[in-house]
């Protein structure tokens, strides 16, 4: 039953439920969210984890995973009911009309074929046009999204290409086509920040070159700001409000919309720098280290950590950060240099550390999943340091506990029989830093605590731990990649690349320039939201200094000055 | 192409290194026997002259690494040496000539055939049954068919061969007398004659092996199924049966290539009780015999042909999932 | 058709069973325990009624046989329904027939959960202290388990049996050293998985001993999957034991076991030919009575094994 629409209408869903297999239940995804996109549009949808964004993007293409399942409503592509369309002429649309870009390339291409293979396999398939016609026609994608050496990089297998590099070919794979609809999901999630800019500009270059409409996934408001004209945004399955970018970002008109955006302004007040001669609560000095035999991860890397300050320790992926964290615990004891605690220097390996030592150097995990064990009760997770380190027992081990959830706000009678599965991802991380708290230490290091949480969630983990170091004098050693977080609560910042310390300072002389080429390549490669950043940027920076091609330049340059 | 051909040098050394390995161990066993080992083939009645024979064939007076080499050398040269249970006949009747004495190898070889010949018909049947049948119930999984596979496998697995074996007898010889329960094979059968024979054990081995074969090729098609590249091949519009065959089916060869050699590998143990329930003169039996008689040679010369066509059968399921990996054909 | 009633009949009570205990327990527990029985399949709960009778069979033995296990009588060479005191018959030495295959049941059953709680024991502790300690410890013991792997476990088992000699103890002993190997490769890859958490990590830079780690944060963590891993190792060690004790080189006379039972009353399968199916049928019930067993176990271990990954995803 196709029914007609006005020319200009491509995709309609209307008051669309959709359920998905839980245990023994049917539980809703989305409940009841309508949709409207024209030709050539692009829809950022965003939402925190679980608001449906991805399930909704996929029922755009008439799809359901396994174990989920369209409880009612309308999709509605150019005139075609995909609710009832047969499996035929829904596989007749899919890669022709309406493609696919996902979030981990790497996955989502088969390891045994080359990608120009499969890039070509989409359009021989549906009779679009010949394997020889759609070959050339991958090397000019190949082009327009500037991927290195065009001619051939589609003979090449997918583990042989870069995480950017294999976005951007997947990109080309579902433009092989000429879709009238594509639908990203999340495609720079996974990506370094410096490589993501490179992939949002080719993106969005294609999509205007091409007039494809867009159905844009993600949950990084700056990100969806570059990319969107229309963004809608998603709560647990429902919709919040939906706009035009513009007015969104300057105008959010409920409170939820007003809250995300608001994440964004935390900002604690920076602390004066420490006098001059005062002793360090960590120093690291000289420290090389690395794994097997002779690869070195980390070189010469040297900086100090004060009394009630926060250092954050910046870098992409494969930098070394959390190399110096593993070093500072004495998980990897370096191959040189010395980790000085109040002046006195650490044994390097743990095993050799005192207790106090140990007590004295807690940590907090990124992925709270992992950080607490499943099997214990939070009692026991949070009573446990105190018992060791302190030796209380019983009424007193517990009032302790208590008082350590307090702390972190959580309330006792209620969480203290609790096990982590009972807990949210934010209560979880609480946990982890009573954890910490319980040993009562003077320096915590925080290994990408906020990463893995909602902003909202992550938001109020950074207030509480900054209001724990004004009250209890902590010391924080900050391991993150993303620079909000280091603009909200840093004092100082080390810039780390490749195992070298690139630069390091206080905040404000961080964040204003003249900085190092790489971070200054890495401060402006983070979005902002504002629609215009992106073109902007592009504008200063010109389209081949952004990305790989600016990390490359900036190597060359320092090898250049490290022969002279 | 360099580091896929160390890889398999690396694969074929430890293949050879572990044979080697293996040997040592079962050569050691005969070293581990209590006692003197003259005295205990022979028992407490023997006369000094038949021990002095005995130990003088088995060469106690070298050392053991010696007699371990010589072993070996032996061994790879198909020279597995004389039974105990032959030793200990001459000793007693004096006949020391050794024109007249059956070597192991002289026993091994028929037999080592008619083994082959069993497993072999077993494979025949069960390595194509169990795949097709393994990818239709990865592929209908949830459905009927697949929950009956799922408990008719799981029941077939759970069940001993000898179970297996007296069904099979009391319904298809016994109570309707189609095939012998007693496969009587020898050399002067022709090729059908043979196969006739071994009908029932071969048909109580592929029985018990389908059933786990299935079990494995459905797990390993469902991994591959929920993996993401999958899902992209159907949001790119590619019918079901181009995604079976030309996404599925190369990165899955690896995964079945292994379950296959696995349960090849079963079917070498399988074979023993299936042997002795249907007297079919293999290997197994003669294993089970001498076991019972503490014929330490004829045991060495089974362990060795068993464990040697478990190791092979392994090494060439590591070397085939190292050549189908496109990550190491195709290097960075 | 008579036989087809000896099997389906026993089938349908044990399933109708199986259906009213499950019904029964989710009626009266609560909680979490209520509802995975709520949850439970038909297979799950026909395997766990079954195994629930086995244990209560193997335990009252004595109390529900009717003579003792060695206990010899006059008339040996008995039919089944020859004289109403032995229902099944009696052997060539005499001995009853209903009362060995009780016996046969308590012995080989126990006998193979004591050979896998030794193999547990032995194959978990250096599992989980390779995984812990790492290092060369680690090396030195997979490269052995890597070598007693080589060679197949039955094939093995023969060839240590012909050195130690054929008794039940040698065999118990050989077959749990042989099964450790595998509830090794198990509890050092599960151990291996834990041992990468962060929690662990915590807990030793807390300066937590060896026995706090595994006892506290690995074992309660490795418990679901060892159990499953559990219930296979048992069917497999039954069904060692079994093969073994059928070759006449397991489980050692006067001990009654379903193996041994299995070949000695091979010979009346020859009775089909006359009609005489209650004789012929005779071998099957010891079999029959191993595949039950072994079949519900896996019925369990299936159900287990999935509410596990269930889990996870």
């Amino acid at each position: 039953m196709d029914v007609m629409t006005d020319g200009n209408t491509l995709l309609t869903i209307r008051d669309l439920r959709i359920e998905g297999l839980s245990g023994e239940a049917w539980l809703p995804i989305i409940n009841g969210v309508s949709l409207h996109l024209d030709r050539g549009e692009v829809l950022g949808l965003i939402g925190e984890s679980g608001a449906g964004k991805s399930t909704l993007g996929l029922a755009g293409m008439g799809f359901t995973r396994d174990g989920c399942r369209i409880t009612s409503g309308s999709i509605s592509f150019d005139g075609i009911d995909l609710v009832s369309a047969s499996p035929e002429r829904k596989r007749s649309l899919l890669g022709r009309r309406i493609a696919y870009v996902a979030q981990s390339a790497a996955a989502s291409f088969n390891p045994a074929h080359r990608l120009i293979d499969q890039h070509t396999e989409g359009p021989v398939l549906h009779g679009v046009s010949s394997r020889e016609d759609s070959r050339e026609d991958a090397r000019s994608l190949y082009d327009r999204l500037r991927l290195p050496d065009p001619g051939n990089i589609g003979f090449r297998y997918p583990h042989q290409v870069s995480g950017g590099q294999l976005q951007r070919a997947m990109t080309a794979m579902a433009m092989s086509c000429r879709p009238d609809l594509i639908v990203f999901d999340e495609p720079t999630t996974a990506l370094d920040v410096t490589t993501q800019i490179e992939v949002l500009a080719a993106i969005r270059d294609i999509v205007e070159q091409f007039g494809t409409a867009a159905i844009y996934i993600t949950h990084d408001l700056a990100v969806v700001a570059q990319m969107a004209d229309r963004i809608k945004v998603l709560l647990n399955g429902d919709e919040v409000e939906e706009n035009d970018t513009r007015t969104m970002l300057s105008h959010p008109a409920e409170p939820y919309t007003r809250s995300l955006w608001a994440v964004r302004s935390f900002r604690r007040p920076e602390q004066a720098p420490a006098p001059a001669g005062t002793v360090p609560v960590i120093s690291i000095r000289g420290v090389t280290a690395g794994y097997g035999a002779d690869i070195d991860v980390l070189h010469d890397v040297s900086f100090d950590i004060h009394t009630g300050r926060t250092v954050a320790v910046v870098g992409e992926s494969g930098s070394g950060k959390s190399t110096v964290a593993r070093c500072i615990t004495g998980l990897l004891p370096p191959r040189q240099g010395e980790v000085r605690f109040d002046d006195e220097v650490l044994p390097p390996g743990y095993r050799h550390r005192t207790r106090d030592q140990l007590r004295q150097v807690q940590m907090i995990y990124q992925m709270a999943d992992t950080a607490l064990n499943p099997k214990l009760r939070v009692r026991d997770i949070v009573g446990r340091p105190v018992q060791f380190y302190r030796g209380y027992r019983g009424t007193r081990l517990l009032e302790r506990v208590e008082e350590l959830l307090s702390q972190i706000e959580l309330d006792p009678g209620q969480f203290i029989n609790r096990l982590p599965s009972e807990l949210s991802g934010g209560q979880k991380q609480r946990i982890g830093i009573a954890r910490a708290l319980a040993a009562e230490p003077r320096f915590i290091i925080c290994d990408e605590v906020t990463s893995a949480l909602d902003q909202l969630v992550a938001e109020g983990i950074l207030k509480l731990l900054d209001r724990l170091q004004r009250e209890l004098n902590l010391s924080y050693m900050f391991i993150t990649h993303d620079l909000a977080t280091v603009r909200a609560i840093a004092d100082e910042v080390v810039v780390m690349k490749d195992g070298h310390v690139i630069e390091l300072g206080a905040k404000t002389d961080m964040f204003s320039p003249p900085h190092h080429a790489y971070t200054d390549l890495l401060l402006s490669s983070v979005p902002e939201m504002d629609p215009d950043w992106l073109d902007r940027l592009l504008a200063q920076r010109g389209r081949n200094n952004i990305g790989e091609a600016a990390r490359l330049g900036i190597d060359r340059a320092a090898h250049r000055q490290s022969t002279l | 192409m360099s580091r896929l051909i160390v890889m398999i040098a690396q694969r074929l050394a430890l293949g050879v290194f572990t044979m080697f390995i293996v040997s040592i161990v079962i050569f050691a066993a005969i070293e581990a026997l209590p006692g003197d080992f003259a005295q205990a083939i022979l028992g407490q009645g023997a006369t000094p002259e038949a021990v002095a024979a005995i130990r003088d064939s088995l060469g106690m007076d070298r050392t053991a690494v010696e007699r371990y080499f010589a072993w070996l050398g032996g061994a790879v040269t198909g020279d597995f040496g004389v039974s105990f249970s032959q030793l200990s006949f001459q000793s007693q009747y004096g006949q020391t000539g050794e024109r007249d004495v059956v070597t192991v190898a002289d026993q091994l070889r028929p037999r080592f055939a008619n083994t082959i010949f069993l497993a072999a018909t077993a494979a025949v049947v069960a390595v194509p049954l169990s795949l097709g049948l393994g990818i239709l119930a990865a592929l209908y999984r949830g459905s009927v068919l697949d929950r009956i596979a799922n408990i008719g496998s799981l029941t077939s697995i759970s069940s001993p061969e000898f179970f297996v074996a007296y069904l099979l007898i009391l319904f298809l010889s016994a109570a309707n007398p189609i095939f012998p329960s007693i496969s009587k094979i020898h050399a002067d059968l022709d090729f059908w004659q043979q196969v006739y024979r071994t009908v029932l054990p071969a048909l109580t081995l592929t029985l018990v092996v389908t059933a786990h074969m299935m079990r494995m090729t459905r797990v390993a098609i469902i991994n591959l199924l929920s993996s993401q590249y999958i899902e992209m091949a159907r949001l790119k519009g590619v019918p079901r049966w181009r995604i079976i065959v030309h996404h599925a089916l190369p990165n899955a060869l690896a995964p079945i290539i292994n379950v296959v050699a696995l349960n090849l590998a079963y079917l070498v143990t399988g074979v023993v009780v299936v042997e002795v329930v249907f007297v079919y003169p293999g290997v197994g039996q003669l294993f089970v015999d001498a076991v019972k008689l503490r014929d330490m040679p004829t045991v060495q010369a089974c362990c060795l042909i068993f464990a040697a066509a478990y190791i092979l059968l392994n090494l060439t399921a590591d070397v085939v999932s190292v050549l189908t990996n496109p990550r190491l054909r195709h290097p960075r | 058709m008579g036989f087809l009633l000896y099997v389906a009949l026993p089938l349908a009570v044990l399933t109708g069973l199986a259906w009213t205990v499950r019904r029964i327990v989710a009626r009266t527990s609560q909680g979490r325990f209520g509802a995975a029985f709520r949850a439970m399949p038909m297979t799950a709960a026909f395997g766990l009624t079954v195994v629930s009778i086995y244990v209560i069979g193997a335990l009252c033995a004595p109390v529900l046989a009717p003579y003792g296990e060695s206990q010899v009588f006059d008339e040996f060479n008995l039919f089944p329904g020859e004289n109403p005191a032995f229902v099944l018959g009696t052997d060539q030495l005499g001995r009853d027939q209903l009362t060995r295959l009780l016996y046969g049941g308590r012995n080989t059953i126990g006998i193979a959960f004591i050979t896998t709680m030794l193999a547990f024991l032995l194959g978990a502790t250096l599992g989980f202290l390779a995984a812990t300690l790492g290092g060369w410890l680690d090396q030195a013991l997979s490269r052995a388990i890597d070598v007693l792997m080589a060679i197949p476990q039955l094939i093995f088992a023969l060839l240590l049996i012909t050195i130690l000699g054929q008794s039940t103890l040698n065999m118990i002993l050989v077959i749990a050293v042989l099964d450790s190997t595998r509830v090794f490769r198990l509890a050092r890859a599960v151990g291996g998985t834990i041992i990468v958490m962060d929690y662990i990590e915590a807990a030793r830079l807390r300066g937590e001993g060896l026995g706090y780690l595994i006892f506290r944060e690995i074992l309660p963590n490795a418990a679901a999957p060892l159990l499953a891993e559990f219930g296979l190792r048992f069917c497999f060690v039954f069904l060692l034991i079994a093969a073994l004790s059928f070759l006449g080189i397991g489980i050692q006379p006067p001990l009654a076991d379903w193996g041994t039972m299995v070949r000695e009353l091979s010979i009346y399968i020859a009775y089909a030919e006359y009609g005489d199916w209650q004789a012929a049928s005779l071998p099957l019930l010891p079999a029959s009575a191993i595949a039950l067993l072994t079949v519900a176990v896996n019925f369990v271990v299936d159900w287990m094994l999935d509410r596990h990954s269930g889990l996870k995803s």
